[in-house]
């Protein structure tokens, strides 16, 4: 077994388990903090996919972006902090069914793909990628700054008070 | 080695979805669509690995800022329905139902 194996089967061993967690954590608290566990999970598959780059921003927008202003939602909605009230709805039995369903149908695709080796070689770079932002994607990247920015306008005023 | 990845990201769409469907919390919801849009940034980067090149990585960090935007506007919203409704249980919210 070589140790890009040996480390997928770990990653992916505590993203999965992370991920079941969330969904079912009584507590949704609990939940983000599954959550969190299981996108630093992700930043360690992308380390092992050599995306060194976008394992840190994984980690920084993500893991400490997303999963902080989700404690503070819940802090604002929750009525009671901790309470672990019944958090399925009558939909369980049928969520199961369509999730395997589609996990069984994606797998019986994945398999069955005709898959080549890796090719060979160095995958691209960091400094690839910054150049290709802002030579070919330069207007995509800031067309999404202009969507970062009204995101955030909206997010702000949607949620201030009136007064 | 790429259909390990694509089947580990066919694991966690699947987990992501049974949350979705599964949750009454509006926020546990949006914690499922979390956990799916993240399975698809595991497929890009997989794809550049697997000689997509960069292409996907560039995919990956767009999804990546914009699920950001999504997450921040969603909460907002979640956040506006509890001010008004006082509860923030999917199944509560059905004010269109005729």
């Amino acid at each position: 077994m070589t140790g890009e194996t040996l480390g997928l089967v770990a990653v992916a061993a505590v993203l999965v388990g992370a991920s079941v967690l969330v969904v079912l954590a009584r507590n949704l608290f609990h939940s983000v903090l599954w959550l969190a566990l299981a996108l630093v999970a992700t930043a360690g598959l992308f380390l092992l996919l050599h995306a060194e780059f976008l394992a840190g921003v994984q980690v920084l927008l993500y893991a400490g972006g997303v999963v902080t202003i989700v404690v503070f939602a819940i802090m604002l909605t929750e009525r009671l902090v901790g309470q672990t009230l019944r958090q399925m709805n009558r939909g369980i039995g049928g969520g199961a069914v369509v999730a395997l369903a589609v996990f069984g149908g994606i797998a019986a695709v994945v398999l069955r793909a005709p898959l080549g080796p890796a090719p060979a070689g160095p995958g691209p770079t960091t400094a690839a990628l910054g150049a290709r932002l802002l030579d070919d994607w330069v207007l995509a990247f800031e067309v999404l700054g202009v969507l970062l920015v009204a995101a955030l306008l909206g997010a702000v005023y949607l949620a201030r008070t009136d007064d | 080695m790429l259909r390990a990845y694509l089947l580990v990201a066919a694991a966690v769409f699947a987990i992501g979805l049974f949350g979705v469907l599964s949750r009454r919390n509006a926020i546990g919801i949006l914690l499922g669509i979390e956990l799916m849009l993240n399975a698809v940034n595991i497929n890009l980067v997989a794809f550049a690995r697997a000689g997509a090149g960069l292409a996907g990585w560039i995919l990956a960090l767009f999804m990546i800022a914009i699920t950001v935007t999504e997450v921040a506007v969603g909460l907002a919203i979640v956040i506006v329905i509890f001010r008004v409704r006082r509860t923030v249980e999917a199944d509560h919210l059905d004010l269109l139902r005729g």
